[in-house]
């Protein structure tokens, strides 16, 4: 099978599945010559959006898609999605300090400043996706 | 269940992070670990990452907070064994650990814990 037929679905679901979702990103990155600083970006970034889901997501539910992206030297992509409430402002969702609540307020810029793209796309009451990309260099 | 040992070696409390501590079993660390120092007397807690991949703004923000609550029960704590990949993606994402001492390895972590609570840690 060719790395670009690839396509991991991870459900998010809980505490277990961030884990599960960031070990899943961390390996295929680790198969595609990512070195180990990427490695971290790549799994602490989907750990961050896997996380948003459980905590803020209708039921804590959604799902992390990973593959390879065959363009230039090659890179990973993943997006992870979910139903929940979505978000009112992505601008300011992706600006430093903006927090829903209890978190840290550097969830989506912390996450863009370890991928080299993303993309969010939002829809109050309809649900959120974030696409983040990596590319080998 | 990947719950975090935590060690007494004289008046230092040691606890070895596991890979991929859940929510769960970091929370609960921070409970055991001022637990542990009120009922010991212990002044010293080193904290060991040498084997955590991947610390995110939550593990992040626990290791703040455990920090601090150890400060105030007036504990020192050193922190050791970030992987270098793990320290350059804190940055990154902007987690900063503000007053926390680190060290690079747990020896180092000792001896640093020992000159700051101004005992010679035994060295074997």
């Amino acid at each position: 099978m060719s790395s670009e037929q690839i396509d991991l679905r991870v459900p998010i679901d809980g505490e277990d599945s961030i884990i599960a979702a960031r070990q899943r990103a961390r390996q295929l990155a680790q198969s595609l010559g990512f070195g180990v600083v990427d490695q971290s970006r790549i799994a602490t970034a989907v750990s961050e959006l896997a996380r948003n889901v459980v905590r803020y997501a209708t039921g804590g539910k959604g799902e992390a898609r990973i593959r390879p992206l065959s363009e230039g030297k090659g890179g990973i992509e993943v997006v992870v999605s979910d139903e929940g409430p979505g978000i009112a402002d992505v601008g300011q969702a992706l600006g430093d300090g903006y927090t829903s609540g209890r978190g840290l307020g550097m969830g989506l810029p912390g996450t863009r400043r370890l991928m080299d793209e993303m993309q969010v796309d939002s829809a109050v009451g309809r649900g959120t996706i974030v696409m983040i990309r990596k590319w080998r260099r | 269940m990947a719950r975090v040992p935590i060690i007494r070696v004289g008046d230092i409390l040691l606890a070895t992070i596991q890979e991929d501590l859940h929510d769960s079993d970091a929370l609960a660390l921070q409970e055991s670990l001022t637990t542990e120092l009120e009922r010991t007397g212990a002044n010293g807690v080193l904290l060991d990452f040498t084997t955590v991949q991947t610390v995110d703004s939550f593990l992040g923000r626990m290791l703040n907070d455990v920090v601090a609550a150890i400060q105030l029960l007036g504990a020192t704590t050193v922190v050791v064994g970030i992987q270098p990949a793990v320290a350059m993606t804190l940055v990154e994402l902007g987690l900063e650990l503000k007053g926390i001492r680190t060290a690079l390895d747990a020896e180092r972590g000792m001896r640093l814990l020992g000159s700051a609570l101004g005992t010679s840690v035994r060295e074997g």
